[in-house]
């Protein structure tokens, strides 16, 4: 159906460009025009850097001829002057939906979820749809091209921003005139985003993580497919062949994600242009990194309304600051070499574009790049350099007659050429009739005054004994029209001066009075026109707002540069070795080139930083088996019962505050788990908290892997309350069936791999399907990948860990296990450990025989037993959730503080290297005011690695710093609220604290 | 299938009744407790302390160095050497035994649907027999404030201890006070899963301006004999004529400052802020009408990425330092099981302030103020009821907190519940100690 409306948009569509040269005529004669036209006197950019001072640019047919100091026109050419004008290419958008409608949500709303996919003959999922044909969705939108051509665009690319594939996009130019020449390209671009598509309520991917691994996916098919492996046919693997050839675009909306979407592109050997959202500048270096091409933004965030102190008081410090510094992006990246071209996208309004561009310049971005950003470089990107973005000899004739530099706040933009169509932004050819003139009209006389802009002049009449009249003036196509006020004792009258303007400095016309006698006007120029003189020129040039600098992240507690790695010397600490020296007192460790270097009485080190610890306890650093902050857009991929295939590592949030928070409480090392909302959840992340570092910087060294499983209420989706479950399973019953078919499946398909390596070439007959899911699922059968399983009631338990022994492997950790005291000693036997809460229960019905002495019987059972937090908030208190283990199950201190350092390592066979102080070992350390099990004990540092990110006298520092910044920016709002500028009203970022259960839509 | 789950249900429960444990009987012999560290609660310690009860009544509270008592002065003495003895812990703002699971519908009774409920009262439907009330009082939490939650009004809340046959019995002070949800000033936008950012509530002043009419409508009301009743006008009496409190439930200043002037303007007497994580921000207005603050979870989160990491953890002690008397509410995430917890919640304000008396205050005689039980409990002090325990050390600290004897209106009460049963049963099976 739709296809067929397709079509017929075509067939509609058709006909309106009727006006190719060898189409049939029927309206006329031909009337074929070969005319040249001469622009001379102008100061020509060929290019940004090749400039013409007087030149002359010559164009027939839409195109240049020629472009230079000395042109020799032919003798049928229109000549016009532009003495003191100037010419620029005009400016191409490459990013825009110009023409096409938004596409349109499915019927129905918000429906019960679709697993899988009803259309015939296209990708298993909707959200991949690079069939998807910009041109068959376009229609010219005149309105929208004046908008575009008034902000100095000639061409734009469009696209349909919909799904995560989103097929081709064309090139137009924007020829109000003559739509043959509209047409560029209608296939130059192919699209990607990080968004599903509104078009279908299929529930994969319902998360970042998910979009990712379906990328990869995707590609892996698309590579499969094109080798003819593939027994059926697939149109969108088709289509994507062909879009394959054009230029990549990834809309990725954001910093990370563009550095999420460059590991993608790395991968498979991609080369994305990457649409951002303007705030590059907060990740710069790892920006450059990725070596490509942006498209960037500059929709710049309007200052918020501030002057209600209890609602400005809510303003999240990172929009605050994003609002100061953003003007500065372009400059950035300009200043670190990044290829980029602007667009227009996500503006509010196209009147913004001058406005926010001109604001960038006066924020340091070159002009010369601004115009290369909007001309050559996008020209480059589509391949168009011929034809587009320059006024070279054969490029088309697009460009902008200007009556001085283009990005000059006073300049003004006549004309926009395209293809040699002329579009009038202003009148070029108004004279400029400014200036101070004797007015008679019909014999009485006046003193007149014409000022303002030469297109948008102002009037002011006063009478020869200096009264007031009230006037207004106005002109058009060499028309003067004046409209004069009379005031009698009754009412106010309207007199109207019309007249046309004459190549003489003197006016005249008709006047038509109030009453409908007509009579004559004229006007004598006495002086020329002096521009005003700026009262006080330092107020009347905005003067830049104070740049607040980046840090590390960008946000609240941010670093000032990243912190680095030193030689510290604790002195006389009561250390928690967890080894078998056990809890020293007065005892001196040194950390140096990151690790521990030694422990002992009397320790020297000339170099080192002595910090005095007597009375403090240090400690290993706390790790939390169980997290999920610091994850972007989304922890469950819940679309489908496994997501194996989906990696927490691709969505690590390194500009989370959480993460300083855990700092805070002396976490060092988190294991970020997919959630729990299907049977086989996705890969984990293992991260030292690196405040200030990029999310690959966290990511543990050369980590073992890990995937989330889990069982019980959250995957048989038991809390949902919808009426039609869908998805299998729905008991306990189904999860064991899931299991037992992935592994089974995971088995047949390395069989299948193996028997095709094994093959000989011409036995080896067609390659079997990459699929990244049961590739997963094979790590797990080959004891390469350790399964961490959400866990509540002892009869799944025992499922598990019969299922494992069925296929020959262990399960790794059970998580949360809080029925694990029930079964300790067959987890014992099948080598399992218990990574549990201290205290949690009564939240659902499978937590009802949860107890706090769980984690010490399972201990003593002598199961390997940690205790978590899956929650933000609790993670920096760990060290009293250990305590717990003392008072409800009497475990000594030390052994007590192994739940959650030494143990978890164990759990995360990270032991070697963390979890303990021990020489030789990471220096992840925490320096606590007091015992660390007892509720008084603060982190006072922590050290990851020999740098200190987190010190609890610095943290001070830092909060007085915010406090002065943030007053600092909110008078810089104050006064942009004062100035008249446009102010939005405050508003609150929220933020989502993910726990297991968590699912986004 | 209806019908099986409906079984499955009356399973549960018949295993939850027999798992309860029978309530203490009624003091009989006196008791003394002698040589202990006694945190009075009110600042004050004594180190070597003489603790005596009788009928449920404390009639000793002394220096053991000071005195001299007759031998058969108390029928049974309990030497506490070395320990520490508290009054009972109070959780106000509670849903305790108004709900199971949070995850089971049908074990919910704590919000009913409608905007001003004051006639609602959430102590009919309190289950004294729940089975997260017994794990809470080896911590040392002896009494709650049973609050419904929902609407804009939620209800009327009742004081009980926790121990008892059924709700008549626990209650302490019935209809002790009415609970407003103050209306938030920015809205949430989006849904829970997928939060827009939240923008300002353009219906604030509406929403304000509804508690105005229906407190002046109330006050009218009760200011003549009308000829038809109203329950809803008729529930919130005791605000105007000081038997009952208003219990504010705010978090931001403006909010507060727009509530506290709402209700001195509508003649209420009682106020207390609830919640209150901006209170200190509107401290003078508070101090200067004597209105307190049970503060909300300090076990949270700031709310702005850019405030102090531990603020919400100082907040009692900024507070404090401003003259507002503060107790500790633990609403929020997993709040009934998470009611054990409270000792904690002022351990760690001691922790980041107040000095270790002053924090056992925030859960003993500052909310028995709030809640003006103060003559009933709150303090070691004579003439009070005997809700009181003994911890082997420092009950605000999870290291030490381990309780031995509490005490109910001197009624020694079982410590036992539905998990130390779980924990004795498979220590047991697997031979542990």
């Amino acid at each position: 159906m739709k296809r067929f409306f397709s079509l017929l948009l075509l067939l509609i569509f058709i006909p309106k460009i009727d006006a190719q040269e060898y189409f049939p005529n029927n309206e006329s004669v031909q009337n074929k025009n070969n005319n040249y036209t001469a622009f001379t006197n102008a100061k020509i950019f060929v290019t940004p850097t090749q400039v013409i001072d007087k030149g002359t640019l010559l164009i027939q047919n839409g195109k240049v001829i020629n472009a230079g100091k000395t042109v020799v026109i032919p003798k049928n050419t229109i000549v016009v002057n532009l003495e003191g004008k100037s010419i620029y290419p005009s400016f191409i958008d490459m990013y825009t939906t110009f023409g096409i409608e938004k596409p349109k949500r499915g019927e129905g709303g918000r429906q019960n979820p679709l697993y899988d996919t009803k259309k015939e003959g296209y990708y298993w999922n909707e959200h991949i749809k690079p069939e998807t044909d910009a041109f068959q969705n376009f229609q010219y939108d005149n309105t929208k091209a004046e908008e575009l051509l008034k902000a100095g665009f000639g061409v734009v690319g469009s696209h349909v921003a919909d799904g995560i594939a989103q097929g081709s996009g064309i090139l137009i130019a924007l020829n109000n005139e003559d739509n043959s020449k509209r047409l560029l390209a209608n296939k130059i671009t192919n699209h990607f985003s990080f968004t599903k598509s509104s078009t279908t309520n299929q529930a994969y991917p319902s998360s970042l993580m998910g979009m990712i691994a379906l990328l990869r996916q995707m590609y892996f098919d698309l590579d499969w497919y094109k080798n003819g492996n593939s027994t059926t046919t697939d149109l969108s693997l088709e289509a994507m062949i062909n879009n394959q050839k054009l230029v990549q675009i990834f809309a990725a909306e954001d910093k990370l994600n563009s550095l999420r979407a460059a590991k993608i592109a790395k991968e498979f050997g991609l080369n994305y242009i990457f649409k951002g959202a303007g705030n590059e500048f907060e990740r710069i270096e790892e920006i450059k990194k990725t070596n490509a091409s942006y498209i960037i933004p500059i929709n710049f965030p309007e200052a918020f309304d501030v002057s209600n102190p209890y609602l400005a008081s809510q303003l999240d410090f990172a929009d605050l600051r994003l609002w100061n510094q953003s003007p500065t992006n372009l400059k950035v990246l300009s200043d670190n070499g990044i290829i980029f071209a602007l667009t227009t996208d996500k503006l509010k309004k196209m009147d913004d574009f001058r406005t926010n561009l001109l604001k960038a310049i006066q924020y340091g971005f070159d002009k010369t790049k601004a115009l290369e950003a909007l001309t050559t470089i996008p020209a480059s990107l589509l391949g168009k350099s011929n034809e587009i973005g320059s006024l070279k000899n054969g490029s088309l004739a697009n460009f902008l007659i200007t009556s001085g530099e283009i990005f000059d706040k006073k300049t003004t933009i006549y004309e926009n050429w395209v293809g040699g169509s002329k579009y009038v932004i202003k009148d070029i050819t108004a004279k400029d009739i400014r200036g101070s003139y004797d007015l008679t009209v019909d014999n009485t006389p006046y003193k007149l005054v014409i000022k303002g802009e030469i297109t948008a002049p102002e009037s002011e009449i006063k009478t020869l004994d200096s009264t007031k009249v009230n006037s207004k003036i106005s002109l058009a196509n060499n028309w003067i029209s004046l409209i004069v006020k009379s005031k009698d004792s009754v009412k106010t009258n309207f007199n109207r001066l019309t007249g046309y303007i004459e190549n003489s400095p003197n006016l005249n016309g008709k006047v038509i009075f109030f009453d409908g006698k007509e009579s004559n006007w004229s006007a004598v120029k006495t002086a020329a026109f002096e521009n005003e003189k700026p009262k006080d020129k330092g107020k009347d040039e905005a003067k830049n707002n104070t740049i607040i600098p980046v840090s590390y992240p960008n946000i609240a507690f941010g670093n000032a540069e990243k912190p680095k790695q030193e030689t510290l010397l604790f002195k006389n600490a009561t250390v928690w070795t967890n080894e078998k020296e056990g809890i020293l007192t007065e005892t001196d460790v040194l950390v140096k080139n990151g690790k521990i270097a030694a422990i002992g009485n009397n320790l020297n080190e000339a170099a080192a930083t002595v910090i005095d610890a007597k009375g403090k306890h240090l400690t290993s650093g706390i790790i939390d088996e169980h997290s999920h902050i610091a994850i972007s857009n989304g922890v469950n991929e819940g679309g489908h019962n496994s997501s194996a295939e989906v990696t927490i590592e691709d969505v690590v949030n390194s500009d989370d505050i959480n993460i300083y928070r855990e700092l805070a409480g002396g976490v060092t090392t988190s294991q970020l788990l997919h959630g729990s909302a299907n049977p086989i959840g996705g890969r984990s992340a293992i991260v030292k908290w690196k405040w200030g570092a990029a999310p690959d910087e966290m990511l543990y060294k050369d980590q073992p892997k890990f995937i989330k499983f889990a069982l019980g209420e959250n995957v048989k989706q038991a809390n949902w309350g919808i009426n039609n479950p869908t998805r299998f399973p729905q008991t306990r019953m189904g999860v064991e069936q899931v299991f037992t078919d992935y592994f089974q499946r995971a088995k047949e398909y390395e069989a299948t791999w193996k028997k095709y390596n094994a093959a000989s070439k011409k036995n080896k007959g067609k390659m079997p399907r990459t699929d990244i899911e049961l590739q997963t699922i094979t790590e797990i059968l080959n004891q390469e990948r350790f399964i961490s399983c959400h866990s509540y009631v002892q009869s799944e338990i025992l499922m598990l860990m019969q299922v494992a022994e069925k296929f020959n492997f262990r399960v790794n950790t059970f998580t949360h296990i809080l029925e694990g005291y029930k079964v300790a000693d067959k987890m014992k036997e099948h080598g399992v450990g218990a990574s549990t809460f201290s205290d949690w229960w009564a939240y659902k019905f499978e937590v009802n025989d949860a107890i706090p002495y769980n984690g010490p019987i399972m201990h003593n059972a002598g199961v390997v037993v940690a205790y978590n937090s899956d929650d933000a908030e609790m993670s920096r208190r760990l060290n009293q959730e250990a305590a717990k283990a003392v008072k409800y199950g009497n475990i000594s201190e030390e052994e007590a503080w192994k739940f959650v350092t030494l143990n978890p390592a164990k759990l995360l066979h990270i032991d070697n290297k963390v979890g303990s102080i021990k020489v030789g070992k990471d220096a992840d350390i925490v320096l606590w005011s007091t015992n660390p099990l007892s509720v008084y004990a603060q982190a006072e540092k922590t050290v990851i690695e020999g740098t200190v990110y987190y010190d609890a006298k610095k943290d001070e520092a830092k909060r007085v710093a915010i406090d002065k910044e943030r007053n600092e920016i909110i008078g810089q709002m104050l006064e942009e609220k004062n100035k008249g500028m446009n102010t939005q009203e405050p508003k609150k970022r929220i933020k989502v604290e993910y726990h297991c259960d968590t699912l986004e839509d | 299938m209806i019908l099986k789950k409906r079984y499955l249900v009356l399973f549960i429960l018949s295993i939850s009744m027999a798992a309860q444990h029978a309530p203490a009987k009624k003091q009989t012999k006196s008791i003394l407790i002698l040589n202990a560290i006694a945190h009075l609660g009110n600042g004050k310690i004594i180190q070597n302390s003489a603790i005596g009860f009788k009928d449920g009544k404390i009639t000793l509270v002394a220096d053991a160095t000071q005195i001299r008592l007759a031998k058969d002065a108390y029928d049974e003495t309990i030497d506490a050497t070395g320990k520490e003895v508290y009054p009972g812990f109070i959780a106000p703002n509670s849903t305790l035994g108004l709900v199971e699971i949070d995850a089971i519908k049908s074990s919910d009774d704590e919000s009913e649907i409608g905007v001003f409920n004051p006639n609602v009262r959430s102590i009919i439907a309190y289950n004294a027999e729940s089975k997260v009330i017994e794990t809470v009082r080896p911590n040392g939490i002896l009494i709650a404030q049973i609050t419904p939650r929902g609407g804009r009004i939620s209800g009327t809340s009742s004081i009980v201890q926790l121990d008892s046959w059924n709700w008549q019995d626990g209650l302490m002070k019935e209809d002790d006070g009415i609970h407003l949800n103050f209306p938030s000033s920015f809205r949430q936008n989006g849904w829970w899963a997928e939060p827009a950012a939240s923008s300002l509530n353009k219906d604030y002043s509406k929403q304000v301006g509804e508690i105005t009419r229906f407190l002046t409508n109330a006050k009218s009301y009760l200011a003549d004999t009308a000829k038809e009743r109203n329950l809803i006008f008729e529930s919130v009496k005791g605000l105007f004529d000081g038997t009952q409190t208003l219990f504010i439930h705010a978090d931001k200043e403006l909010q507060i400052i727009d509530a506290v002037n709402l209700a001195l303007e509508n003649g209420i007497k009682k106020i207390v802020i609830v919640g209150g994580f901006e209170a200190y921000k509107a401290a003078d207005l508070l101090k200067k009408n004597n209105i307190g603050v049970l503060l909300k979870r300090v076990h949270d989160m700031p709310e702005n990425d850019d405030q102090d990491v531990n603020l919400p953890y100082k907040m009692a002690k900024i507070l404090t330092d401003k003259g507002i008397v503060v107790g500790l509410e633990n609403s929020g995430n997993m709040e009934r099981m998470n009611t054990r917890n409270l000792p904690f919640l002022a351990g760690t304000c001691a922790a980041y302030g107040l000095d270790k008396e002053q924090a056992l205050q925030l859960i003993t005689s500052n909310t028995a103020k709030l809640l003006g039980i103060d003559n009933l409990c709150g303090t070691l002090e004579e003439g009070k009821d005997a809700t009181l325990f003994i911890s082997d050390g420092d009950a605000l600290d999870m290291r030490t907190n381990k309780i031995s004897k509490a005490f109910i209106q001197g009624r020694t009460i079982n410590l036992e519940n539905h998990q130390s049963q779980l924990n004795k049963i498979y220590k047991e099976k697997f031979g542990q100690q």
